[in-house]
């Protein structure tokens, strides 16, 4: 390979990267705006509606007022952890979306461990968090910190039995492979989330236990820890946190809709529906999740901390390990097992 | 030079400097991030050599759960680094002494290293070629025929230091509150709330 060849290709994944990564931060932008709007709804308020037609540009004044403001360092910090955590929050959970089909062959790099790609880049986010509250060097920010990691860790094994189900009936790896094998006369009934509904509910969960939301917020709650982790951050590094735990949200919704709805495929299988773009099939069934998850938010109280290591560790491990085991007997039963 | 040996000695650079760091740096919390970042380039080694599973099952099971442990344990320790710093010069001796002992044995290991042949021939003869099938599926099917029963007792051995971390941990404490969660929700409106009429003046008995 000569080297303007490689030029080429790095080019080429550079433009690509930055294409995904502009549409993304807009699509985080409003998927903000919607959960306060969302949110608001719920309780009978307007929510933001100052800035732009229905606030539309809310997000865009906050990321202003966030850039503009003074990064304060506590006196007693460790400046070098305490200003590299949040961006190692943040780049860990952009990185995830290298992998990410948004279409038929539409991934940065589609490369056949991808599931455990993303497996294991979400696990590394919880060193943000750590490294945040420990050198932030105040009592809260440390207890929210160790919150945080008990949690993402906890909760991370169920998710893997999760993954691990529906690997066992997709018989790969590779996300694309994922959702070619939904692929069926059935449509929308043909996707996982009808046939392993018991581990796309856990999966729900799980995924906003990991990505610590409401229910599941004791990392941040407001009334014990001020703000957890983040209690010390002001200014561009908080917002890095704050867009770091969004950009994790909309990658479980990513994921979810990958893993149990399908990815790009239409849910009526034949022709005018076919003819859509399967990027809008995605964006809508991700923005659907988003929104369960939104709702969940704005419903909710928040779980006592010693109800949320129970549900991990009690409810959804030996729920996940039988359905491993039963999924597993069915699919060698019947024969449905995929052969490669 | 290709683009993958270019990336091989950065990976390979940053494995060696932060192995370094680990035992360099006087902060211990440094030392752990310096173990997880050599971790991580390890893993890109692997990419590397086209062992693309093992590289994200290193980063799952060492980075994103061993480490963390570790980095508590070593964030809860209150480490005084001048004590730290004053047994060094003390020590020195007896840790340099070791450390040459390993040395030499490293580089007699290295110098007279063969590998049976018989060894490499019998996993290649069942595993095809990379083109063929992935490498997750390859490494299954090693593992689950050839080496079953070497799995089953990795397995086993797993099991057992769970089995005794808990028992090493677990105490019953007499006198601590629990909740009961089945009680709690097999709890109804007739249980909980006693409706009573308060005579005026008189009160009730509870």
């Amino acid at each position: 390979m000569s080297l303007t060849d490689i030029l080429l290709t790095v080019g080429l994944i550079a433009l690509k990267s930055v294409v995904l990564l502009v549409a993304l931060l807009v699509f985080i932008a409003y998927a903000l705006l919607a959960d306060r709007k969302i949110w608001a709804a719920v309780q009978l308020r307007r929510g933001p509606n100052v800035v732009g037609p229905w606030g539309l540009f809310q997000s865009f004044a906050d990321l202003l007022k966030f850039v503009i403001k003074e990064p304060v360092i506590p006196a007693g910090a460790n400046k070098t952890f305490f200003l590299l955590a949040p961006f190692v929050f943040a780049v860990l959970a952009l990185s995830a979306w290298a992998v990410i089909p948004l279409a038929d062959g539409w991934a940065i790099a589609d490369i056949n461990v991808g599931i455990t790609y993303i497996f294991a880049i979400s696990s590394l986010g919880v060193y943000g968090v750590i490294m945040g509250g420990w050198a932030s060097n105040s009592k809260y920010a440390f207890l929210g910190a160790l919150r945080s990691a008990a949690q993402m860790v906890s909760y991370e094994v169920s998710l893997g039995f999760v993954i691990i189900t529906v690997l066992m009936c997709a018989g790969s790896l590779n996300l694309s492979q994922i959702v070619r094998a939904q692929d069926t006369a059935l449509g929308i009934f043909g996707w996982y989330w009808l046939w392993l509904f018991p581990m796309f509910a856990v999966f729900f969960v799980s995924a906003l236990a990991e990505t610590n939301r409401p229910p599941f917020d004791l990392p941040e709650a407001e009334s014990e820890l001020v703000a957890g982790y983040m209690v010390e951050y002001s200014s561009t590094p908080y917002l890095l946190f704050m867009l770091g735990e969004y950009v994790a949200i909309i990658t479980m919704c990513a994921l979810g809709t990958i893993l149990f709805m399908g990815g790009w495929l239409s849910p009526i299988p034949f022709a005018p529906f076919t003819w859509v773009p399967g990027v809008i099939w995605f964006t809508l069934k991700a923005s659907f999740l988003f929104f369960l998850i939104a709702m969940v938010k704005a419903m909710v109280p928040r779980y006592r901390y010693d109800q949320l290591m129970r549900l991990g560790w009690k409810v959804f491990l030996p729920l996940s390990l039988v359905m491993v085991f039963v999924v597993a007997l069915v699919l060698k039963l019947t024969g449905l097992a995929p052969v490669s | 030079m290709t683009a993958a040996a270019a990336f091989f000695y950065l990976f390979a650079a940053i494995t060696v400097a932060s192995g370094f760091m680990v035992i360099a740096s006087r902060n211990p919390v440094s030392s752990v991030l310096f173990l997880i970042l050599a971790f991580v380039n390890a893993a890109g080694l692997f990419v590397l050599m086209g062992a693309e599973f093992l590289a994200m099952i290193l980063v799952v099971v060492y980075v994103g759960a061993v480490a963390v442990l570790f980095l508590f344990v070593v964030m809860m320790l209150d480490v005084d680094f001048a004590e730290l710093r004053q047994g060094f010069q003390e020590y020195l001796p007896v840790g340099g002494l070791i450390g040459a002992v390993f040395l030499v044995e490293l580089l007699l290991v290295v110098g007279s290293w063969a590998i049976d042949p018989g060894l490499v021939q019998a996993p290649l003869a069942t595993a095809p070629s990379g083109e063929q099938m992935t490498n997750t599926r390859a490494l299954g099917l090693v593992l689950y025929t050839n080496y079953f029963f070497f799995f089953q007792v990795a397995g086993l051995i797993l099991l057992v230091a769970m089995i005794g971390a808990i028992v090493l941990t677990l105490r019953d404490r007499p006198g601590v509150k629990r909740q009961d969660i089945a009680v709690q929700n097999a709890r109804t409106q007739d249980m909980a709330v006693e409706l009573r009429k308060v005579p005026n003046r008189q009160g009730v008995e509870v």
